[in-house]
């Protein structure tokens, strides 16, 4: 049987624009797999610690404020100090192309930006599905 | 009132003959069509407004309850909308610069936009602001930051109006004290502050204190201006951010006018006559592509606040019932894929929100769906009001679209499902509790996600993003905010500690501790003598914070 | 694996929540770690926390979690939420009203989705709590929502049952009647400042005592708190602090966990041998074509399957 995905979808940040996150966690939910949505005004700190007690496979980080550059890098270290680098990190919200490499050099895989089909957003998970199966 | 029946026999035999005949080899694009907020509409609408009586009832005049028309008599002949951008980011010199810019532009009025720190409460040092300093709007943390703001702008020759909320007292207490340090008393200075906490719980998220201490604060501001800061609107009921958030056009309007109806009950509860301050309350709504739809929305809710005011609260000024609003252009629907296009979207929108009656407008820049806008996008966006002002007619005669059968079956439509709305929050007891239950939340989220749904599956057509699409785009320019700017204002607090009277300061804020413990006791002006001492807004805010507690967000999807 | 076992026992938590995983996916490890963790259980209390949904269930566990670290108690709560019976999946947003404790080291959450358990709370969660009490924690609270079978799937795996309930949902006193006012050992009354709130409790106490006619110094104890406004907790756990004093002088508790431990050995036993049965005979192959014949009333129901079974236990040499 198919393992259960569990995703954690954060909003790290002072920023309140939760609309995007919300549909998000709705549709992964109505796509098969187990969302943890912490609502908004999440410290780095809060959404690591939340990711290793849930195990989650993937942690999806929501940012519309302009914050992305220091709070989404801050999201990968904090995991990789907590020997949890295996979780798969991905972004959306607000954020500019020219910004993405270097989050992606920060170990953020991926960055859904304005206007992505949520299907795009699955495609993605479940191509790494194997990478995430303990 | 339906059409007669005899257009009713007439429309039958329209349908089963001459569309018939068309639509049995070509049928319609869809099955059915509605608005972009899922109201039915018909193939032809027909006359709905057929006497003098249902004029006089549902229209009436410009100027006159029930203000359907529009809320000034002369509206556009008399003098344009203001024409007010929104702006600010990154430090107090910076916008200094951009307003001056904008003014020497043709801008009649500023509007000023806060960093999530400044609007949550928190200083740039405090560890919560973290990568937010300066990056949607201008970092405040102490009355100098205002000072440099506003150098060289004279306040009793501009309206300014701040996009602040929770800590909206502290914001108005610095202007004030910025403006009499101009020599300019608060008996003169115009403005806003938005100062709306209920949407902030329901679809913004920039609250501190739970709903009650907020609502003290409103109504102690409310009280403070009257007596005195008379020219100034101290509240900017909002239904735009419900309708960012994925609302409806109806539950933008519904909700919005339940707040209002919590802000006046609030206020009434403490004593206040409603004529006093009735006539202070603005509006703010967003204008959305469904052109037809935002203009029957906008007269539907002049009418129904103007009831609301008339035969609920018994207000005997009709200034007290004329819904004054401002209007942004729908930033959710901006696109990051062919940003040109967006050009296009705005001023369908310009042209919906004049069309509806605004008082003052901001349009949205072509690139804001990637970033702050860049000067030359600005520049455009503020063209696009001048251009519907003097070039395209629409402001020679007032409500044009009046008359229009499907604009006032829309306007009529509307209104009734707005009622039903107010009713049911009524049967919660009141907005506050309608959040509490997540009722609001609920409704705005389910839209949203239909919505969203449809777009999606490529039901709803957004050129360039699902349909029209291009492969490869061109980079596009965007403005970037210098990531050093937290440590400029770090510096920049202390040495503003350094040169203030460190325990002036502190009696200050345990005179507001002290004051914030009695229920009755007006805030304000234990406020202004706080950031007059220069008291950092996060000293102030935290005070408050231990008072009041803080709000914490509860209802989930 | 005794790794993680060690690594448990010392209160890692991505050890704990990886075997909490394990549990979640039914992997066949888990049966040999649980055995490892086994001996250092028994030192948790274990508090199932179940009502009709807005109760304010994860409101008021947010504040008992205060409260109970100020005590210097280690907290874990399992909040269980229901899996879509369409996708599978869920949304688990209970811990949003507990983030505050999102760093506390003394504190630990898991969202656990129901996965079409029948009821919602299954062996999964029980395995849970074994693992946190494990782990060192002083308190492990089971949260559910109280629809149907979940609240008696919830007694079963806890030491008291806290039951939740506000005014004004109109649909508490249909509670009551259909009998789930005995699932409860302490009942909450949320949510005081509602109109009704004082109505409720008197309802409540009402059905109690005619329940404990007979036996009043059995009464369940009602408290009323608002949980959003910090009011009432303390109150609450002062009732909480004397039944697990009145149940554990009285023998009671311990009778309660024996019975815990007999429902849940027997239903282990009764899955594996059925699991294991089910295997053998190649049951899931077999079930089409019994389907058809009883569709097409070749056989009645009970006719095909009890000679399905006397065959297949004469060719298993058991009769």
């Amino acid at each position: 049987m198919k393992k259960i995905i569990r995703i954690l979808i954060a909003k790290p940040g002072l920023d309140g624009h939760d609309r995007g996150a919300k549909y998000v966690a709705r549709a992964l939910k109505d796509a098969g797999y187990e969302v943890i949505y912490t609502g908004i005004r999440q410290t780095p700190e809060a959404i690591v610690k939340t990711a290793i007690q849930e195990d989650v496979d993937f942690v999806g980080l929501s940012l519309l404020s302009g914050a992305h550059n220091e709070l989404f890098p801050k999201v990968v270290r904090l995991l990789r100090e907590q020997q949890a680098s295996d979780i798969i990190v991905f972004g959306g919200g607000v954020i500019p192309d020219v910004d993405i490499p270097q989050l992606k050099d920060n170990g953020i895989e991926i960055i859904f930006t304005p206007g992505t089909p949520i299907s795009d957003v699955i495609q993605f998970i479940e191509a790494n599905r194997e990478r995430v199966s303990r | 009132m339906p059409e007669s029946k005899h257009l009713e026999d007439q429309r039958k035999s329209w349908e089963s003959g001459t569309v018939k005949k068309v639509t049995d080899r070509n049928p319609e694009r869809k099955k059915e069509f509605m608005t972009g907020s899922w109201i039915p509409v018909e193939r032809v609408h027909l006359p709905s407004i057929t006497t003098d009586a249902e004029y006089s009832e549902k229209l009436g005049f410009p100027g006159e309850y029930p203000f359907t028309r529009g809320v000034q008599p002369t509206m556009y002949r008399g003098r344009f909308w203001t024409m007010r951008q929104y702006a600010g980011f990154g430090t107090a010199e910076e916008s200094n610069q951009r307003y001056k810019f904008l003014m020497s532009q043709g801008q009649t009025g500023l509007s000023i936009a806060f960093d999530l720190p400044t609007q949550i409460g928190y200083d740039s040092d405090d560890p919560h602001s973290e990568g937010e300093v300066g990056k949607v709007g201008v970092a405040i943390d102490t009355l100098k930051d205002m000072e440099i703001l506003f150098d060289g702008i004279p306040l009793d020759k501009v309206s300014t109006s701040m996009t602040i909320n929770a800590p909206a007292a502290v914001l108005l207490a610095m202007y004030i004290a910025v403006a009499e340090k101009q020599g300019i008393s608060k008996q003169e200075i115009n403005g806003t502050i938005q100062n709306d906490i209920l949407k902030e719980y329901m679809a913004r998220g920039t609250y501190i204190f739970p709903p009650k201490p907020s609502l003290r604060l409103i109504t102690n501001i409310f009280e403070y201006c009257v007596q005195e800061v008379p020219k100034w609107n101290t509240i900017s009921i909002s239904g735009y951010h419900i309708r960012e958030a994925g609302s409806t056009a109806v539950q933008e309007v519904a909700f919005t006018l339940a707040d209002g109806i919590e802000y006046v009950k609030a206020a009434v509860k403490a004593g206040m006559d409603v004529d006093a301050f009735a006539d202070r309350l603005s509006f703010f709504f967003n204008s959305h592509n469904d052109l037809l739809e935002e203009v029957a929305k906008f007269r539907a809710a002049r009418r129904i606040w103007a009831k609301i005011m008339k035969e609920k609260f018994h207000a005997k000024s009709p200034k007290s019932m004329m819904l004054r609003f401002h209007t942004q252009t729908g930033g959710s629907t901006l696109t990051a894929q062919q940003p040109d296009n967006n050009i296009v979207r705005i001023a369908i929108q310009t042209l919906a929100a004049v069309l509806g009656g605004t008082q003052s407008l901001h349009t949205n820049s072509r690139d804001e769906a990637l970033g702050l806008p860049t000067e030359d996008a600005v520049r455009i966006a503020l063209k696009t009001q001048q251009i519907v002002a003097y070039e395209s007619g629409v402001t020679n005669s007032i409500d044009p679209l009046a008359g229009s059968y499907l604009v006032e079956s829309l306007t009529d439509k509307i209104e009734s499902d707005v009622w039903n709305y107010i009713d049911k929050i009524e049967e919660f007891g009141g907005m506050v509790r309608a959040i509490e239950n997540g009722f609001v939340q609920k409704e705005i989220q389910d839209a949203a996600y239909k919505y969203q749904r449809e777009v999606e599956s490529g039901e709803r057509v957004i050129v360039g993003v699902n349909k029209f699409t291009v492969e490869q785009e061109a980079p596009k320019e965007i403005l970037k905010v210098d990531p050093e700017l937290r440590n400029v204002q770090i510096r920049k607090i202390a040495e503003v500690r350094k040169i203030r009277n460190a325990s002036t300061v502190k009696s200050c804020l345990n005179e507001l501790r002290e004051g914030a413990k009695h229920p009755e006791v007006n805030l304000m002006p234990l406020i202004l003598d706080a950031v007059s001492e220069y008291a950092t807004l996060g000293e102030i805010c935290n005070v408050l914070r231990e008072e009041f507690g803080e709000y914490q967000e509860s209802i989930v999807l | 694996m005794n790794d993680l076992a060690e690594r448990i026992l010392k209160g890692d938590v991505r050890a704990i929540a990886r075997a909490i995983s394990w549990i979640e996916n039914n992997r066949p490890e888990k049966e040999k770690l649980i055995d490892a963790l086994y001996p250092h259980c028994g030192n948790a209390q274990v508090w199932g926390i179940t009502g009709p949904p807005g109760a304010g269930k994860s409101t008021l566990l947010d504040k008992i979690i205060e409260i109970e670290r100020h005590r210097q108690k280690k907290v874990a709560v399992i909040a269980v939420d229901p899996s879509s019976p369409f996708s599978g999946g869920a949304i688990l947003g209970d811990r949003l009203r507990m983030q505050s404790h999102a760093t506390d080291e003394g504190v630990f959450i898991r969202s656990m989705a129901s996965r079409g358990h029948l009821g919602g709370v299954a062996q999964a969660t029980r395995d849970a709590i074994k693992v946190l009490d494990a782990a060192g924690f002083d308190l492990i609270a089971v949260e559910t929502i109280g629809v149907g079978q979940t609240e008696i799937e919830v007694v079963g795996l806890s030491d008291l049952v806290l039951l939740v309930l506000v005014p004004g949902l109109g649909d508490e006193i249909q509670a009551m009647k259909a009998g789930v006012m005995e699932i409860g050992d302490i009942f909450v009354v949320n949510k005081k400042d509602r109109d009704g709130a004082m109505k409720l409790k008197a309802e409540i106490e009402y059905v109690l005592g005619i329940q404990f006619a007979d036996q009043p110094e059995k009464i369940k104890p009602v408290v009323m708190t608002a949980a959003s406004m910090n009011e009432g907790i303390d109150e609450l756990l002062t009732a909480i602090d004397a039944y697990v004093l009145k149940i554990s002088n009285n023998g009671f508790l311990q009778n309660k966990r024996k019975g815990r431990l007999k429902s849940e050995i027997r239903q282990i036993f009764t899955q594996k041998v059925s699991a294991y049965i089910n295997q053998k005979y190649d049951f899931e192959n077999r079930l089409d074509k019994w389907v058809d014949a009883v569709y097409r009333k070749k056989n009645g129901p009970y006719s095909l399957i009890n000679g399905k079974i006397n065959l297949f236990l004469r060719e298993s040499n058991w009769l």
